[in-house]
């Protein structure tokens, strides 16, 4: 072993750099410029360190959540940005090689898929979850404040090895599913693979510590009085979610040892020779795989249940029902797994079962879906932002539904597997039922967040552009799909599938339009935040707890920790007329301090996942010990809390009830006008 | 109840699953000493394995049927329903595809 490989492992400048397309080597270009602007930027507004004590070393829930949601954003972009690029190739590769060499297309649909579930999906709802459940059971953070740093380190290191494989090196050919034995080492003996798995490893480990997280949080953090079934509907989907993700991810983490295994140890599990069977992968994946969907999409129905019982002036309607069908609906996605690979050979018996049991999963969702349209039934309806895009999601997430229920019919499975078909029919239900919840829940909570209001305009430009984006990209994918178009095609020769390619990279554009009008939307509002401050904190006339502070909240978010004797207790002392009382006394709080263990295990992630991809041992060496050493290091701190002192909170508490008593409450009509400034008129039920 | 008390029916408790536990682990280890392992001897062992679970969370864990651990044996139930269903399933679906792929 020369000294050259044990300093570089298989990093040479040859295997290194993007310049086998000139397509590659301008996204890395971006990426590094890109990189290199934020640092620029921050140097010179002296932005390093307030980044670092303020955010990246925080251990607040609502700081933690927000950062999670930056990093989703930052990661949609690449990955719509690449929906966009293949697309275009399948319009222009009609009996023609297109502009993409095949293997670079195969690079396109594995990050886009990877990223998107990994480090668009998960992040965004984990932000979510993480600002706003702690509020809503009133609680002043989550159980594991520290836990919850580490979680988004390991998740950013995820990420980050993602957008290093872009610049050095290539990333997987697989699939986002990296089936093997193609991801095997006989068959893609390059480091792609190797990027996949660590990064993926990274981002499911995350994702199983903010489960446990969670679900703990939600167990012991509530307010007095707040029982499980007085929780806001967002916090039993958060709940079931955590859950979902205890469970579900130690599969994909096991798997994906258990492939890199095959290709650093030489071990057989997935093989074709020496006694390997592809088959337990796919099974272990997908036993991850199909919760992994409900855990996508339980948040967004919790996030729409809150937004069509705010912007319809009404109580939810079958509150229990929507709880018990969200407990189905979790338990139920343990049993349907088997969907995903209805060809691989078992019998019709199994493929039975597990067809009937994915149909079962309709009747939960269905019963939700009544439940929110007779929420809005007789309701107050105002078109706010949120509301729209709860209401695209309904319609067409029926949709998308519906579809599935035909898959789920394993002959026609047999028609369709692996065509457009099940492309379309996974974006219809994952763009409504997990992007739009998203998109309306940072409309829903940014003011609570920031102290202002997104702008209305912007929000319903973003809305019409996903909505007849998605349409036009998706639909047409069900026709292609019935025609045989298979999924992944780089080139074809079938005149037929010509002009819905064509409609659908026109949807695409719509969508990389509706990416840039989010991008507007956050920058108009920024630019206007003054004319939409909200420093009362009630903007929506809320009726859950987390509108009952100021906004942006104080990082102990409740002054007093709230008694709750209901459901939707805000709105009761709203129209009791005990909201926003004096407190006889304030108590003391303790806080935690900020750590640096996080950021320094994601940095360790980093270092040991990208050690192992290039075989650089003495780094992936160097991480582990990092990592472990952190961990050591960290239980010497003695001094981990600070406490706020009584007089301190009291101070803060009263001048913003000061503030509060020369707002003048706003009406529902004047909701979206610069008068609104969070104090609301009660009314409602 | 006075802390004596408490403290002599904790050891109690301790003391019998201790005891429980070792005939459970010793009654395994004797069968596949003292036989080849064999199908019975294996259901043996899975039994004897599950028997020790039970014993491990009521003289350990303190799991009962109390009022106040409902929340901790209703998570310990649905985690054992999704293991069942998880392994158990697993089993069903490769040992199928097995069959029809052999």
């Amino acid at each position: 072993m020369t000294l050259n490989d044990w300093l570089f492992g298989r990093l040479t400048v040859q295997a290194a750099l993007p310049f086998y397309s000139a397509i590659a080597t301008a996204a890395a270009s971006i990426v590094v410029v890109g990189a290199l602007a934020v640092v620029v930027l921050l140097t010179k507004f002296r932005l390093w360190r307030p980044l670092w004590s303020e955010w990246l070393t925080s251990l607040d829930h609502k700081r933690i959540g927000i950062m999670y949601v930056v990093l989703a954003l930052v990661m949609l972009s690449r990955a719509v940005v690449e929906a966009v690029m293949m697309r275009a190739q399948q319009a222009v590769s009609y009996d023609s090689p297109g502009y993409l060499p095949a293997d670079h297309f195969a690079q396109l649909f594995t990050t886009h898929g990877t990223i998107m579930i990994f480090f668009m999906a998960m992040p965004f709802l984990t932000g979510i979850i993480n600002y706003a459940m702690p509020l809503q059971i009133g609680a002043r953070d989550v159980s594991f404040p520290l836990l919850n740093s580490v979680s988004l380190g390991l998740t950013a290191a995820g990420a980050a090895l993602m957008m290093i494989s872009l610049c050095i090196g290539r990333f997987s050919t697989g699939g986002w599913s990296g089936y093997p034995p193609f991801t095997e080492l006989a068959f893609s003996p390059d480091v792609g693979p190797d990027y996949w798995i660590w990064a993926v490893t990274l981002s499911s480990i995350g994702s199983t510590l903010t489960g446990i997280n969670f679900a703990v949080t939600i167990y012991k953090e509530r307010a007095p009085g707040m029982h499980l079934f007085r929780m806001p509907l967002f916090c039993w989907t958060a709940l079931c979610t955590s859950i979902l993700m205890i469970f579900a991810m130690p599969p994909l983490t096991v798997a994906t040892a258990l492939l890199a295994l095959d290709r650093y140890a030489g071990a057989h599990f997935f093989t074709n020779g020496g006694g390997g069977d592809v088959m337990n992968y796919i099974n272990l994946f997908w036993l991850f795989g199909h919760p992994e969907v409900y855990i996508l999409i339980l948040p967004a129905f919790g996030v729409y249940s809150e937004v069509f019982s705010t912007f319809s002036a009404k109580a939810l309607y079958g509150y229990r029902s929507l709880v018990y069908a969200t407990m189905a609906i979790a338990v139920l996605s343990f049993t349907v797994w088997l969907h995903h690979f209805f060809t691989m050979g078992q019998g019709a018996n199994v493929n039975a079962v597990f067809g009937i049991a994915t149909m079962l999963i309709g009747i939960p969702t269905g019963v939700k879906i009544y439940d929110w349209l007779l929420t809005m039934f007789r309701g107050r309806i105002r078109f706010a932002v949120p509301l729209l895009f709860a209401l695209g999601f309904i319609l067409m997430f029926a949709i998308g539904g519906m579809t599935g229920i035909i898959l789920a019919n394993p002959g026609i499975d047999y028609q369709v597997h692996n065509t457009v078909f099940l492309v379309a029919h996974f974006h219809n239900v994952l763009i409504p039922g997990l992007l739009f919840g998203m998109l309306a829940a940072v409309q829903y909570w940014f003011p609570k967040a920031f102290g202002f209001r997104l702008n209305e305009k912007w929000g319903r430009t973003v809305f019409v552009l996903w909505t007849a984006g998605f349409l036009f990209a998706f639909m047409p994918l069900y026709a292609l799909g019935l025609l045989g178009l298979p999924r992944r095609t780089v080139e074809y020769f079938q005149g037929a599938y010509r002009p819905w390619t064509l409609i659908a990279a026109f949807g695409a554009l719509l969508l990389l339009l509706g990416l840039f009008a989010v991008g507007a939307w956050l920058f108009v509002s920024v630019r206007q935040r003054d004319d939409n401050r909200v420093p009362a904190g009630d903007p929506w006339n809320g009726r859950t707890l987390e509108w009952s502070m100021s906004a942006p909240p104080p990082e102990y978010n409740f002054a007093v920790r709230p008694r709750v004797t209901g459901r939707d207790q805000f709105m009761r002392d709203k129209l009791g007329g005990m909201a926003y009382l004096r407190p006889d006394e304030y108590e003391d709080i303790e806080i935690p301090l900020g750590s640096a263990v996080g950021p320094l295990l994601g940095i360790a992630g980093i270092l040991c996942g990208f050690g192992l991809t290039w075989h650089i041992w003495w780094m992936a060496a160097g991480g582990l010990l990092l990592s472990i050493g952190t961990v050591i290091a960290r239980s010497f701190v003695r001094e981990t809390t600070r406490i706020v002192p009584a007089g301190e909170v009291r101070l803060q508490h009263e001048a913003w009830l000061g503030r509060l008593a020369m707002e003048r409450p706003a009406s529902r009509d004047q909701e979206i006008a610069p008068s609104n400034r969070g104090l609301a008129l009660a009314d409602g039920s | 109840m006075n802390e004596k008390h408490d403290f002599a029916s904790d050891l109690r408790t301790y003391l019998v699953g201790f005891a429980l536990a070792a005939l459970l682990s010793a009654v395994p280890f004797a069968a596949v000493a003292l036989h080849r392992p064999r199908a019975q001897v294996l259901w043996l062992l899975i039994g004897c394995g599950l028997v020790q679970l039970l014993v491990h969370f009521r003289c350990f864990l303190h799991i009962d049927l109390s009022e106040q651990k409902r929340d901790d044996l209703q998570l310990i139930l649905f985690s054992v329903m999704i293991v069942v269903l998880m392994v158990g399933g697993t089993l069903w679906i490769m040992g199928n595809a097995h069959r029809h792929m052999m």
